[in-house]
């Protein structure tokens, strides 16, 4: 099944010829409209109109985080604010926080591809869609939710958190499809079988669930606890949110880049080389059709690779595995992400405080679980010597990692000269 | 400094307090230290919560004990507390409190000294005052103990 039939098995000749055409545009556009291209474009001495082909696109230089970061808030934005009408931003606080702006035909074509994943899971109208994607800043949340209006599904605006009414909704509404995270999707189940509630008898038929790397043995778990058909989505805010990718349930294995959209290349992470199409590398993401802040080479920081094999749905778009590991320091805590240096950021913020942590993220059942061990210094006990000033601190620590990250650790602190300091920021004992 | 001053300076008692991380060996880690350098501890307590605990001291060398346990690689804090005699009786302690309560000073924390003194049982205060809390208490005709007496009681 399809959504757009015409564009989803367009032949890979025209595909390229539309990639190429629309890309021609979008450099102009960039170049042209936002400061940031020209000087970098004038840099690499090209201009729009040296594109030629899709093979020129290497020539361009690539746009990282760290770039979206040095023109927080809206410096990569290509049209005037009076033409936004959302913007949904990444964690962290300002500064280490990237904003992403939508014009009203952005949400339109977003909504278009959401509702092609929902198809490709061979959702109609008739389904009903538990959405427990987080509704905000985030863009899974309003992502699917707009996807499933689009499909004149019936949408529950579940949203995360308070798992057991999540449980009695599944129970009592009769969703037939279910979007979250892996993690909760398990999480989930725990919870229904703690409470006694029989998820074999959920009227469930498919699972869309992403925003966080999982792997084979996870979704094997989730489709036999559940007796659903799970399924991969793939999507980041820089370049649109959920919706960039998505496997269809006819193939069950890879997710097809909506190339119509989006030019897809594979890196590698080192040299910025790329690599042929089937090697394992960093995904980077051209924008094609985006309006209110174009990507051009975005660096993902996801590692996967490229499926090239034509798949049996009939999409001639080409497909990416599950996404393997990150190129940088990059975690994905319960679906949120989160670097290092953020957590540095409001460390040195609470006074007396010296960044000297690790971070150690396990599991706690399904989900991912934050312990934070952070430093007593002198600074901190010499003065006070007390078990309030101490908590308090533990306090503060854990409210703003919750209200700029929006992950709640558990704080420990320890004593001085304990973490080293050349060591690992990060212990992730998840993979094993 | 004048005289009123630093006659309440001295009645005061100096507190070691350690940080203890949650693990196990610390305290012992810690006690190791002390009996190395030879100090003697006159009386302890621990506050634990459920991540760190700290670790409260009074000892008969007060420097040392501050310096060889900072060498460790400990957290030490110097924390003023007051040593009162109370009356080894039904309401002792209650007529301190009752005092120093009358005049808004706080209690944080309270321990008992091992030994008497005399016939009465000496009770250490950690007060948000003091210094006050030494003048009231003083004023009511509470003996109060001051540090270079307790340290080599």
């Amino acid at each position: 099944m399809f959504y757009n039939e015409e564009f989803e098995t367009l032949p890979r000749e025209a595909l390229k010829a539309l990639q190429l055409k629309r890309l021609q545009q979008v450099m102009q556009r960039v170049y042209h409209t936002v400061g940031f291209y020209k000087k970098s474009f004038d840099a690499a001495k090209i201009k729009p109109s040296d594109i030629k082909t899709l093979g020129d696109l290497k020539k361009l230089p690539f746009v990282t985080r760290n770039d979206m970061r040095d023109n927080y808030p809206y410096g990569l934005f290509s049209v005037p604010m009076s033409s936004i009408v959302r913007l949904h931003a990444s964690s962290g606080s300002s500064g280490g926080s990237t904003v992403f702006g939508y014009t009203k035909r952005d949400i339109e074509t977003w909504s278009d591809l959401v509702a092609r994943c929902l198809v490709a899971a061979g959702l109609t109208k008739n389904d009903i869609i538990h959405n427990a994607f987080s509704y905000g800043l985030f863009t899974g949340g309003l992502g699917l939710h707009y996807g499933a209006e689009k499909i004149d599904a019936s949408v529950i605006p579940m949203s995360g958190g308070n798992a057991k009414r999540q449980v009695s909704i599944l129970k009592d509404f009769g969703p037939t499809a279910i979007c979250c995270t892996p993690s909760y999707a398990l999480h989930l189940a725990q919870e229904a079988a703690a409470m006694g509630v029989d998820i074999k008898a959920f009227t469930l038929r498919v699972g869309i669930l992403g925003a966080e790397p999982w792997s084979r043995a996870m979704r094997e778990e989730i489709e036999k606890v559940f007796e659903i058909t799970a399924l991969d989505i793939y999507g980041l805010s820089e370049v649109i949110g959920p919706g960039v990718a998505m496997e269809c349930i006819e193939a069950h294995n890879g997710m097809h880049i909506f190339e119509d959209h989006f030019i897809v290349e594979t890196i590698d992470p080192q040299t910025g080389e790329v690599l042929a199409e089937g090697e394992e590398g960093e995904l980077v993401f051209t924008t094609l059709t985006k309006e209110a802040n174009p990507l051009i080479r975005y660096r993902s920081g996801d590692i996967s690779r490229l499926i090239k094999e034509p798949c049996r749905c009939g999409r001639s778009h080409i497909k990416m595995d599950r996404v393997l590991k990150r190129s940088d320091d990059m975690l994905v805590i319960s679906g949120t992400n989160i670097f290092p240096s953020q957590i540095e950021t409001i460390l040195v913020e609470i006074k007396g405080l010296e960044p000297c942590y690790q971070l150690i993220v396990d599991k706690a059942g399904a989900l991912d679980s934050l312990e934070l061990q952070v430093e007593v210094s002198d600074k901190i006990f010499s003065d006070s010597g007390s078990v309030k000033e101490l908590q308090k601190i533990e306090q503060r620590i854990v409210k703003d990692m919750l209200d700029y990250l929006g992950v709640e650790p558990r704080v420990k602190l320890v004593g001085p000269n304990t973490l080293s300091k050349a060591g690992d920021k990060v212990i992730d004992k998840r993979r094993t | 400094m004048n005289t009123k001053r630093k006659g309440l300076m001295t009645m005061k008692v100096e507190q070691i307090s350690v940080f203890l991380e949650n693990k196990p060996g610390t305290l012992q880690q810690a006690t190791r230290v002390l009996k190395d350098a030879n100090i003697n501890i006159r009386t302890l307590s621990v506050a634990e919560t459920a991540n760190f605990g700290i670790l409260r001291l009074i000892v008969n060398d007060v420097e040392k004990a501050n310096t060889v346990l900072k060498d460790s690689g400990f957290q030490v804090s110097k924390t003023p507390v007051v040593a009162v005699e109370v009356p080894d009786r039904p309401g002792g302690l209650h007529s301190v409190m009752e005092a120093v309560s009358k005049e808004g000073i706080n209690v944080e924390y309270v321990y008992a000294f091992v030994e008497k003194s005399g016939e009465n049982a000496v009770i250490i205060f950690r007060f948000d005052n003091p210094e006050k809390a030494i003048d009231v208490l003083m004023k009511n005709d509470f003996t109060v103990v001051p540090g270079k007496k307790l340290y080599e009681f």
